[in-house]
């Protein structure tokens, strides 16, 4: 039972730190279509989880799952458990709009309001109704996403306005404007130059602080270099049909140096995906 | 062996001067007759208002700008002015927004907000949009045989109930009047407004809608704070397009409006607009009377310019949010 292993493996990896997110069994369809199979996975508190893996593997699909954002699809479904601290994120009385308020979300393409950058940042505190000084959480956010000093001057400018690598790290301040608890990334440098892509990657060291962090990327070196664990998709056909699945989850050292699976050793060396 | 230095040697370098093959000459054609088309369709204008002006000449020497401050209009004397048609074309269109903007743009959020299955919205869309071929002359039929009937006792709550507010005051409602005209009118134009923020709405990134989502916020604030402004140019296109369809839609008024030459601050009275002025009189017009036409309808055509200046400033502001 290689499921079962993975998560002995994962519990020894991360025995001292508590998790923020725990999925058991957990199994996406669209429609007739199995698109992720039976997912065990502990995202641990205060670390940064890469997801890698072939396209059409899921990992996207699985975070996702977390801020509930594939609720939107109509033939979205799914079976199996999903908890954060405990609480089943998929339980009837669960609303989904304050499970997105915990855990936020930076899109693969930058996705700035066309609104002022102030208001960008604005918005999600409003529509959440945290009270403070509005100017100041605003700076705060800006500052933490290492964005404050290159458009303090230009706060009213529109905030599609700026270039792709601010654009991100505006959307990161806007994401950790509400105070989230959990920060998911989906290919957060995607569309990004490498220096953008540097700063991003020196902003994800700092916010682990504060923010247990996921993000999925097809950049290996990425991956190395941000992550404490490690969570390697792989995609296999059943039934003529694309499924993903969970191949193998460890610290970041291992699945780069010493992976079990040798899916994993062959895509991690970039022989394959 | 071949090296990439002899198959360069052997490739001629490609000549960049210009041929002159069919691609070119059509390539040259198509531009002029795009050319051709364009220039057209202005120079048709400039006749229109040009020709529009010349004839009315004779009444604006006669009556100079006063004429859009007269309230009189006697063929027997020959005063025109045409006070009452302004404002009755300006009451009349912004009744007509008034209503048709909120049902408009809320119709095109339910059509692509996915509120509903696709199955169901394409039906509704296509029977909106149905309503665009309704002739104007039908539309005026129906409101006089069906709505005003209808309405009548309406009019009537209206009256007895809040005629203390000048707007639904004054004597008697009449069923010819400037709120029935708004009424049909916003119906006219409230399919234009639908479809042009319905496409507005379909092309606006969906990753704008998942964006303010994911920062905990609901549908409607998405749909409210985000989504509507985003798409607000497309929708003020709109709402001057159906201005100046309501402001110049003849047929309409010409039948229910009631021609009557009187500015009335109740809008259950009947009133007067510049189009259905000129419909009901220009068979049977002397020839001062037919130029103080004219000069009317070139009113209503610097009206509508202004509005459309105005749509321009604004839609430019809301671009770059400065």
């Amino acid at each position: 039972m290689t499921v079962n292993n993975e998560l002995i493996n994962q519990s020894q990896a991360f025995s001292d730190s508590t998790s923020v997110i725990d999925v058991e069994d957990w199994n996406v369809y669209y429609g007739d279509f199995h698109a992720l199979k039976s997912i065990f996975l502990k995202v641990p508190k205060n670390k940064v989880t890469a997801f890698i893996g072939p396209s059409g593997c899921g990992k996207s699909t699985l975070l996702r799952c977390f801020n509930r954002l594939n609720d939107l699809i109509p033939s979205f479904r799914a079976t199996g458990r999903m908890t954060y601290h405990g609480q089943d994120l998929y339980s009837s009385n669960v609303d989904a709009v304050q499970v997105r308020r915990r855990i936020g979300m930076v899109f693969q393409k930058p996705n700035p309001f066309p609104k002022s950058i102030y208001d960008n940042i604005a918005y999600g505190v409003r529509v959440n109704g945290i009270k403070g000084d509005m100017d100041e959480i605003v700076e705060q956010s800006l500052r933490r996403a290492a964005l404050w000093d290159e458009v303090k001057d230009k706060l009213k400018q529109n905030g599609t306005a700026i270039s792709g690598g601010q654009q991100q790290r505006l959307c990161i301040a806007r994401a950790i404007a509400v105070q989230p608890d959990v920060v998911l990334m989906d290919e957060p440098c995607a569309s990004l130059d490498p220096i953008s892509t540097l700063k991003i990657e020196e902003l994800i060291h700092q916010l682990k602080e504060n923010y247990t962090i996921v993000i999925v990327t097809h950049n290996m070196q990425q991956a190395s270099r941000v992550a404490d664990l490690t969570a390697f998709f792989n995609v296999r056909v059943v039934d003529d049909k694309r499924q993903g699945y969970l191949a193998e989850v460890d610290r970041t050292e291992i699945i780069f140096q010493n992976p079990k699976e040798e899916a994993t050793q062959q895509y991690v060396s970039g022989r394959f995906g | 062996m071949t090296t990439f230095d002899d198959i360069q040697d052997k490739v001629p370098a490609p000549s960049l001067e210009k041929k002159i093959s069919s691609d070119r000459v059509l390539d040259v054609g198509f531009w002029g007759l795009t050319l051709l088309l364009a220039i057209s369709a202005g120079a048709v204008l400039i006749w229109v208002i040009l020709q529009t002006a010349n004839s009315s000449l004779p009444a604006i020497q006669q009556f100079g700008l006063g004429f859009l401050t007269t309230m009189t209009w006697n063929p027997v004397t020959n005063i025109y002015g045409v006070l009452p048609q302004i404002y009755g074309t300006l009451v009349t269109s912004f009744i007509a927004l008034l209503i048709a903007i909120p049902v408009g743009v809320g119709v095109a959020v339910f059509l692509t907000e996915d509120f509903v299955p696709r199955y169901i919205t394409t039906p509704i869309a296509f029977a909106i949009e149905l309503i665009v071929a309704i002739p104007s002359v039908v539309l005026g039929l129906w409101g006089i045989f069906v709505l005003i009937p209808f309405l009548r006792p309406f009019f009537q709550f209206l009256n007895n109930t809040f005629g203390w507010i000048p707007i639904f005051g004054g004597g008697a409602p009449r069923g010819n009047n400037l709120l029935v005209v708004g009424l049909v009118l916003s119906l006219m134009i409230v399919p234009l407004i639908i479809s042009i923020t319905r496409s507005t709405f379909e092309v606006l990134p969906p990753s704008l809608r998942a964006g303010s989502l994911a920062l905990g916020a609901t549908r409607w604030e998405t749909i409210l704070k985000v989504l509507i402004p985003a798409g607000l140019s497309g929708i003020i296109s709109s709402v001057m397009l159906a201005l100046g369809r309501a402001m110049g839609e003849t047929m309409v008024a010409a039948m229910m409006v009631g021609n009557a030459n009187r500015i009335d601050i109740s809008i259950l009275q009947p009133g007067a607009t510049i189009t259905g002025l000129i419909a009901s009189q220009f068979g049977e017009a002397g020839r001062l009377q037919v130029s103080a036409l004219m000069y009317a309808g070139l009113v209503l055509m610097v009206l509508s310019l202004i509005v459309n200046i105005l749509a321009e400033l604004i839609i430019r502001r809301f671009q770059n949010i400065e």
